[in-house]
């Protein structure tokens, strides 16, 4: 059991990490802060790929003309793309985010959905005023 | 920040060496850590620094924003190019063994050049990026934080 | 780090979310630094606690600065943190420890690579001769994804910026033109919620 706790703690840590994340993502409502936890989730698992890519005793994997143990490196290029694309989807978010607050006032979610419902309604409620007044009109021409 | 002299004279000492740091990455990117992405944020760290101490129209000056775009494009052009460079040498697409006649020395090439068409293409991306966001008038004051 | 995640999420001030997301990056960093991977510890700590940090202060600039206290204790969330985590922890009861160099991982690719970056490209930075040759086409890929994030971003802040000031009006965009004309002063204070005179395309 102590063995099994050794050898898997850091997948239980990246774990523990993620879910803080993706509790950020789900249950607040303000959009930066989302974005926050969406970025505690990326983080989280970059450290789970690369402790994968660990080995014991290795060292970092640049050649330095002695033979020697390194760590895996194909799991440092795939994090390395992860990152930059994190950080451009990160930029791209926060553009929208800036873009809602200059059209909706606020960037609390509920706010967002409350207003989309209310230009909902009042979009149905012309729609059905002016389909009114169409047949209206149809009925006293004929 | 016009008033704040310590960092204006820090600001200046400081970002000499925060882009020739960038370049020694960029190049140094096959023998120990860096390559092209960290050079390329490191750049544009150096002229954001420079937009938040001397002014965003001054920054604007130093790089118009004709040039950003088409350093952005330019970037990556560059990276395809030599993928198509070495198609037309009668090779797959990004198979530097075409660049020259001895294969190694074809690598060394390939990598050095598509190193520099991503360290260009963040940075600009980087830079314009944030041009963007502070070019937007600001909503809270500075007093107000 | 944990500690720190945590008072992320209590926090309701977005300067000090900021500002701890930028500890929480600088730390992983350091993290990655212990784990072997300088590469991957050097972008994240330049663009994590950089570039991220820089871009989300100047987010809050220009929309609030503190977070809505939530009216009720989120239960459904937590449900789904802790069956998920569960899920996951149930999940790496399989995988291989923490160390191990007979994982799998280690055996099928990575030392083809280690040995052709010697011999073949002879370029010390396994990283790079990866990055930009063995998978070479996967960082294209990657330029092309930092692209595509610029001209969007670009396309979405350029009002009067990057793109020059308009002078035909455009009737998507009514409030966006008066916000050109008259940039610097106090505007869009009539762009509210459920805006009935945009156009709908």
């Amino acid at each position: 059991m102590l063995e099994l706790i050794v050898s898997h703690y850091n997948y239980w840590v990246v774990i523990f990490l993620m879910m803080a994340g993706l509790y950020i993502v789900v249950s607040r409502g303000n959009l930066v802060k989302k974005i926050v936890g969406l970025n505690i989730f990326q983080v989280s698992v970059f450290l789970l790929y690369i402790s994968i890519g660990k080995v014991d005793g290795g060292t970092a994997p640049i050649l330095t003309g002695q033979p020697e143990v390194f760590s895996n490196p194909l799991p440092h290029v795939l994090i390395l793309t992860a990152i930059v694309v994190g950080v451009a989807t990160t930029a791209l978010g926060l553009a929208l985010v800036v873009r809602i607050r200059e059209v909706y006032g606020s960037i609390e979610e509920a706010d967002i959905q409350e207003a989309n419902a209310e230009t909902e309604y009042q979009e149905a409620t012309q729609l059905e005023a002016a389909q009114k007044s169409e047949q209206k009109s149809a009925g006293a021409a004929s | 920040m016009k008033h704040h002299l310590v960092l204006r004279v820090i600001t200046k000492t400081l970002i000499p060496p925060i882009l020739l740091f960038a370049l020694y990455v960029q190049f140094h990117g096959d023998f120990g850590p860096g390559g092209g992405f960290q050079a390329g944020v490191i750049f544009a760290a150096g002229f954001i620094l420079y937009a938040l101490v001397f002014g965003l129209e001054t920054a604007r000056q130093v790089v118009p924003a004709g040039t950003l775009r088409a350093l952005v494009a330019a970037g990556l052009l560059l990276y395809a190019l030599v993928g198509v460079a070495s198609m037309l040498l009668g090779y797959n697409y990004l198979d530097y063994d075409a660049l020259r006649a001895d294969d190694t020395a074809g690598q060394h090439l390939g990598i050095i050049v598509i190193e520099l068409g991503v360290g260009i293409t963040v940075a600009a991306v980087m830079i314009a990026i944030f041009f963007s966001f502070a070019g937007r008038p600001p909503r809270i004051k500075d007093e107000d934080w | 780090m944990a500690a720190v995640a945590i008072c992320i999420v209590r926090l309701r001030h977005l300067f000090a979310v900021v500002m701890l997301t930028g500890v929480f990056s600088l730390l992983s960093a350091a993290l990655l630094v212990q784990l072997d991977a300088v590469d991957v510890a050097f972008t994240e700590a330049a663009v994590g606690a950089g570039i991220s940090t820089v871009l989300m202060l100047g987010t809050l600039t220009l929309t609030v600065r503190r977070e809505r206290v939530p009216d009720s204790m989120p239960i459904a969330p937590l449900a789904i943190v802790f069956i998920t985590g569960g899920a996951l922890v149930y999940g790496t009861f399989d995988m291989p420890g923490f160390g191990d160099p007979n994982a799998a991982p280690h055996q099928h690719i990575a030392p083809d690579y280690i040995k052709g970056s010697e011999v073949d490209i002879d370029v010390p930075n396994i990283v790079t001769s990866i990055l930009a040759s063995y998978r070479g086409f996967d960082t294209l890929g990657e330029v092309g994804v930092v692209f595509t994030a610029g001209v969007g971003v670009l396309l979405l802040l350029s009002s009067g910026g990057i793109a020059g000031r308009r002078h035909g009006r455009d009737p998507d965009e009514d409030g966006k033109d008066q916000s050109q004309v008259g940039e610097g002063e106090a505007e869009e204070e009539q762009s509210g919620p459920g805006q009935t005179g945009k156009d709908k395309g």
